[in-house]
């Protein structure tokens, strides 16, 4: 029963996202900065 | 220690400290199962890449924002945010075009309509409410092993993951769960029928 229950669903391992959609995110990450300043929370980008 | 046996606790650790590579062990990480749930449910694949985009987006500024709570959940966060942002999608593409029939020809008399009707769908809602009433009562361990089979579609082996328990733990669980659903059902006598 553990081995039949133990087998990953084929599709979902097969999918994934677009590699630009990932190497957005990782450039959208390393732009963003978040400062603090008084309880409030500032988001800027850096080029 | 090498990066790839770090668990997702650390690694968010790691991210808000500054570490963007820890970021990418995330992504890497989870991408398969993330994606496969969000397309399984919008069956596009550009509209998934945007759903996907969009989930880490939030995971990103609310990491950096510092209002993230580590409870060695992160994989569930980003299944409930992805979950959320599904329902908003399927909510902005609702719109449908309008047609009328005319007087000497309906087009539905042709073409059958199986989805529920209004009255079923309220009646469907109700059901999953008490569904989850149900679930609330079960112990706390039958109850996680429940939701995250049925509502986050996950496999058995990724709950033992995730619970640290064995498969074999894992599916007990699951099954004296059911029987107490099924127990809690008949004492009370509702009817979970549409």
């Amino acid at each position: 029963m553990a081995q039949l229950y133990s087998e990953n669903t084929s599709n979902s391992e097969q999918l994934k996202p677009s590699k630009k959609t990932v190497k957005f995110l990782i450039d959208y990450s390393k732009s963003l900065n978040v400062v603090k300043l008084n309880k409030t929370n500032y988001e800027f980008f850096l080029n | 220690m090498s990066t790839k046996s770090l668990s997702d606790a650390q690694l968010v650790c790691n991210y808000i400290s500054g570490d963007e590579n820890a970021l990418s062990i995330l992504i890497n990480r989870h991408q398969s199962r993330l994606y496969g749930f969000i397309f399984s449910k919008i069956q596009d694949r550009n509209a998934a890449d945007d759903v996907f985009q969009d989930t880490f987006i939030k995971v990103i500024r609310t990491l950096k924002r510092g209002n993230y709570n580590e409870q060695g959940k992160f994989l569930p966060w980003i299944m409930r945010i992805s979950h959320n942002l599904i329902i908003d999608y399927f909510r902005k593409n609702s719109r449908m075009p309008k047609f009328k029939s005319k007087n000497d020809f309906d087009i539905f008399s042709i073409i059958s309509d199986d989805s529920l009707n209004v009255e079923n769908k309220m009646v469907d809602a109700q059901i999953e409410n008490h569904v989850r009433i149900l679930l609330d009562e079960l112990p706390n361990e039958q109850k996680a092993v429940i939701k995250m089979r049925i509502y986050q579609d996950m496999s058995f082996k990724e709950i033992s993951e995730n619970t640290g328990v064995s498969i074999n733990t894992a599916l007990g669980r699951m099954r004296y769960g059911l029987i107490n659903l099924r127990k809690m059902i008949e004492k009370h006598k509702i009817s979970l029928i549409n």
